[in-house]
């Protein structure tokens, strides 16, 4: 049931029958990334008008309600008036970094994009090292924050870029490492194989304290990755004003706070494809018409349910805490993430050995 | 000052240079227009120079023009969270010169009202210093509880900032049918949400490792400097102008001067949040005990103050406020002058943020609670 | 050594519960959002707004149903007003049924722009003919308009006001 194989199939079939081999390619590979900034642009418009409405409950405000029904179209509003607006550059800054710098960032967060499953047969670019491939390039983000903070000729943004900088170099391990635990329990590097191990159970479940505690560590690490809620050092907007985006202005800064929410977004995809078995449904041991009943929400509702819980924590996180201070945010990866994601997998190797997960 | 500067014993393989940043006039953690020169080596502020006149608008000049009754409305836009302490001095001033003896009712009225002032001051502070941490949560919390507080005003005497509620001798009328009603219910409901700033600010591990230890301010640096007010207690200096020299229905109301010893950022943050139970505690005593009576005492059509000089000392929700008034027996003072302590706050700040980084200023200027109309005047 | 490793694991634990509670708060009202938010829709809620009695909007000038106020001209409101937002222009006049010679109201001149609502006019007001209005919306696109004449044309003193 709901499996997208047969579509994906039959596009290729349609596409190599009338076609020659590489027109048919570069077709498909149009179709993949139109469908693919299609989806960025509107994921982004989506996230923005979520977390904004989500953010005014908790602090008792009602939010954007304004344009559409419910402020719904706040964002599309918001992004024609970005569109609209002047794109600024600073004198004597490095035009053709500034400029760049926008571009590196949302590359990043699309690529990163492009090996996630939604479901069965619905994920562009399986490759079989699909982990290894999102460590490495959600880490390339940093460049382009490194060069805004830096082309700016601004003293704010270059502050902002050096903590971007040390932070996502100190944290990244620990989004590896605790990534790593997992791979432990899936065997494989793939994402697609990652879920399927999920099958009979979500990891979370499967792989006992060594797995929520990888999930813990693994969404204090991303986040701060990501520089986003209690760790957005590189933009903290009472001390940086706005950090390394503080001299962009129009589609430029949106392209900033696009990648920004879409990061966000990969992050919990992340997590919810390791840890909480992708777009696999809910199923609880033998209850088969409990699990019938679950079988029956496409598996595209679920990975975006997942994903959109994941989303609420990050926000719950950000609306609650306090900001860090440099000097103990790479205390907290040093001194705590760090050993405790050594600790978490040598645990989990002794659990693997042994065979005592399910 | 543009000289290149090098530190470090380091300096022969890695050079680095202090640079200098224009935090403010326009940032957000400046709390309005104030300007700082940091000289900054990487994270690590060397100094702090504050640059201040960018709100100045000569009310003490005014004030020489202004008769009495006309002086009081501008002490509002001073210190705007504490307006009704402002007013009450430049009230006791002149009321002090003049003899007039206020009646008991006034006097009571004029405390309850003080002491919401200050929750409400407080509230927005512990708002603010939220917002400054990243915490921007607490900001709205800290606006909701304000709120109520603000309606007790509107009802009572028309506007829910610069009130104006004072005048020579009295009141501006009297208080409102609602009003005991309405701040009883504010205090039940502040009794509840107040340990919720607790958990939700200062249990906070983030927050605890924000503030502690975070700019030391000695109680001999306290005093000389003259930070008064709860930054001061923080310190250890033992400044209440309530306790020191009680005016109005202070020496009727007990409670306790909240004085800390630890003088860092949390320390400053917590002698607030304990105001805060204090002020609760005047309330209650007072809210049900408002004497019958006049809220306002007969005064001449005219002031004529007679020649003279004289001072009236009040406690804001910043600390130490001073009206010094000059007079030549005119219907206007020759001199006016205002102690306020938002001045004096300000600049300790180079002596206590050295050192620290650029996040520390910023929790650190929080917890001085910086209303820059004050500082300027 | 065990005790170190003991206070690691402990500082940790504090470290969660700590966050925990803070989102315990954040997390009761976002569950409760619907019954405590407390913004007003302003606007919208424009028809059933209702100020306190109190409230210090603008400085009005009372005219009854026959077009009468009750301002002698006195300009005790004027030398109250710290910030010269009164202007009085009286005159002296006939009166046409005494024949007298007489001050009059002639304009009364507010200047919003410069009023800070301190409300020393009304209280030095001798006649009670001005009172602070519940109006609030004073945004205007020109300068100018914020200069207003209170007294309405073809307006007189009420009857027996003087005595």
């Amino acid at each position: 049931m709901y499996d997208f194989t047969p579509l994906v199939q039959a596009i290729q079939n349609y596409l190599s029958a009338h076609f020659s081999p590489g027109v048919a390619t570069a077709i498909e590979w149009t179709l993949v990334i139109l469908i693919y900034l299609a989806f960025y642009a509107v994921l982004g418009l989506v996230l923005v008008y979520v977390e904004r409405r989500i953010c005014a409950f908790f602090q008792l405000r009602l939010g954007p309600n304004r344009v559409g029904w419910q402020g719904t179209f706040q964002t599309v509003a918001d992004a024609i008036k970005l569109l609209l607006k002047e794109p600024v550059t600073v004198n004597k800054a490095d035009k053709l970094l500034f400029n760049l710098a926008p571009f590196i960032i949302s590359l990043a967060a699309l690529m990163v994009l492009s090996v996630l499953p939604f479901a069965r047969g619905l994920q562009a670019f399986d490759i079989n090292i699909g982990l290894l491939f999102i460590i490495a390039i959600s880490s390339i983000g940093v460049v382009g924050i490194l060069l805004a903070g830096w082309s700016s000729n601004n003293k704010y943004a270059l502050i902002g870029a050096m903590r971007s900088g040390a932070q996502i170099v100190s944290y990244e391990l620990s989004v590896g490492l605790s990534l790593i635990t997992m791979v432990l329990l899936t065997g494989t590097l793939q994402l697609s194989g990652i879920i399927e191990s999920q099958a009979n159970g979500w990891w979370i479940f499967k792989g006992h304290f060594p797995a929520i505690a990888a999930f813990f560590l693994y969404i204090t690490a991303s986040i701060a990755e990501i520089n986003r809620g209690p760790f957005d050092l590189p933009e903290a907007e009472s001390e940086l004003t706005a950090g390394f985006h503080t001299e962009y202005s129009g589609l430029k800064f949106a392209f900033f706070f696009l990648a920004e929410f879409v990061n966000m977004f990969t992050v919990a995809a992340i997590a919810a494809t390791v840890f909480f078995g992708g777009w696999m449904p809910f199923h609880i041991g033998d209850w088969e018409a409990f699990n019938r009943i679950m079988d029956f929400i496409p598996p595209i509702i679920w990975f975006f349910i997942k994903v959109a819980a994941i989303i609420f924590l990050m926000m719950w996180f950000k609306w609650t805490f306090p900001r860090l201070r440099i000097d103990q945010l790479l205390h907290l990866e040093w001194k705590y993430l760090m050993p405790l994601n050594l600790m978490n997998l040598i645990l989990m190797a002794i659990l693997v050995y042994l065979g005592w997960h399910f | 000052m543009s000289e290149l500067v090098l530190t470090g014993p380091e300096t022969e393989t890695a050079l680095t240079q202090e640079y200098f940043i224009n935090m403010g006039p326009q940032h957000p953690s400046t709390h309005g227009v104030l300007r700082l020169v940091l000289t900054i080596d990487g994270e690590i502020i060397r100094r702090v120079e504050p640059h201040i006149g960018y709100i100045h608008r000569s009310i003490e000049k005014m004030c020489e023009h202004d008769s009495y009754r006309q002086i009081v409305h501008l002490t509002d836009r001073m210190d705007y969270l504490s307006c009704h302490m402002n007013n009450e001095a430049v009230c006791l001033a002149v009321e002090q010169a003049l003899q007039i003896e206020v009646p008991e009712r006034v006097k009571v009225i004029r405390t309850i009202v003080s002491e919401l002032t200050r929750l409400a001051s407080h509230q927005l502070w512990w708002g603010v210093m939220g917002m400054d941490l990243g915490a921007i949560t607490s900001f709205l919390y800290g606006f909701r509880d304000r709120e109520m507080i603000n309606d007790i005003f509107e009802e009572t005497c028309g506007a829910r900032l610069t009130m104006n509620y004072n005048v020579p001798g009295g009141l501006m009328f009297d208080i409102h049918p609602n009003f005991q009603k309405r701040t009883k219910d504010f205090v039940a409901h502040f009794c509840t949400k107040l340990p919720e700033y607790d958990r939700l600010l200062s249990d906070n591990p983030i927050f605890r490792s924000r503030t502690e230890g975070v700019g030391y301010l000695s109680k001999e640096d306290a005093i000389g400097y003259g930070v008064t007010g709860p930054s001061g207690r923080a310190s250890g200096f033992a400044c209440d102008v309530r306790k020191r020299l009680p005016y109005s229905a202070y020496p009727q109301v007990e409670f306790t001067e909240i004085i800390r010893t630890e003088g860092d950022c949390f320390a400053r943050y917590k002698a607030r949040i304990l105001e805060m139970w204090e002020s609760l505690r005047i309330i209650e005593q007072l809210i049900d005990n408002i004497p019958e009576g006049e809220f306002q005492a007969p005064t001449k059509q005219v002031l004529k103050l007679p020649k003279g000089e004289y001072y009236q000392r009040v406690e804001t929700a910043r600390g130490d406020f001073g009206v010094y008034i000059i007079s030549e027996g005119n219907k206007s003072p020759y001199r006016l002058k205002f102690r306020s302590p938002g001045f004096s706050n300000l600049f300790v700040l180079d002596k206590v943020a050295r050192g620290s980084k650029i996040a520390d200023l910023v929790a650190i200027m929080s917890t001085f609670d910086y209303v820059m109309p004050d500082i300027d005047r | 050594m065990f005790k170190a490793i003991a206070d690691y694991f402990k500082e940790i634990y504090q470290t969660i519960r700590g966050l925990l509670v803070g989102m315990g708060v954040t997390g009761k009202y976002i569950a409760h959002a619907r019954r405590e938010i407390i913004t007003q829709e302003y606007p919208d809620n424009r028809d059933t707004l209702q100020m306190f009695e109190r409230f210090r909007g603008e400085v009005v000038l009372l005219h009854n149903e026959d077009n009468e106020h009750r301002c002698t001209g006195c300009s005790a409101c004027e030398v109250a007003c710290p910030n010269g937002s009164i202007e009085i222009i009286w005159a002296r006049r006939e009166d046409p049924e005494t024949g007298k010679k007489k001050k009059q109201l002639e304009t009364f001149v507010y200047h919003l722009s410069m009023c800070t609502m301190c409300n020393l006019c009304i209280l030095a007001c001798p006649t009670d003919a001005i009172k602070m209005g519940h109006n609030f919306e004073h945004a205007v696109f020109d300068r100018s308009q914020l200069t207003k004449v209170l007294n309405r044309p073809g307006s007189r003193l009420e009857k027996g006001v003087e005595e």
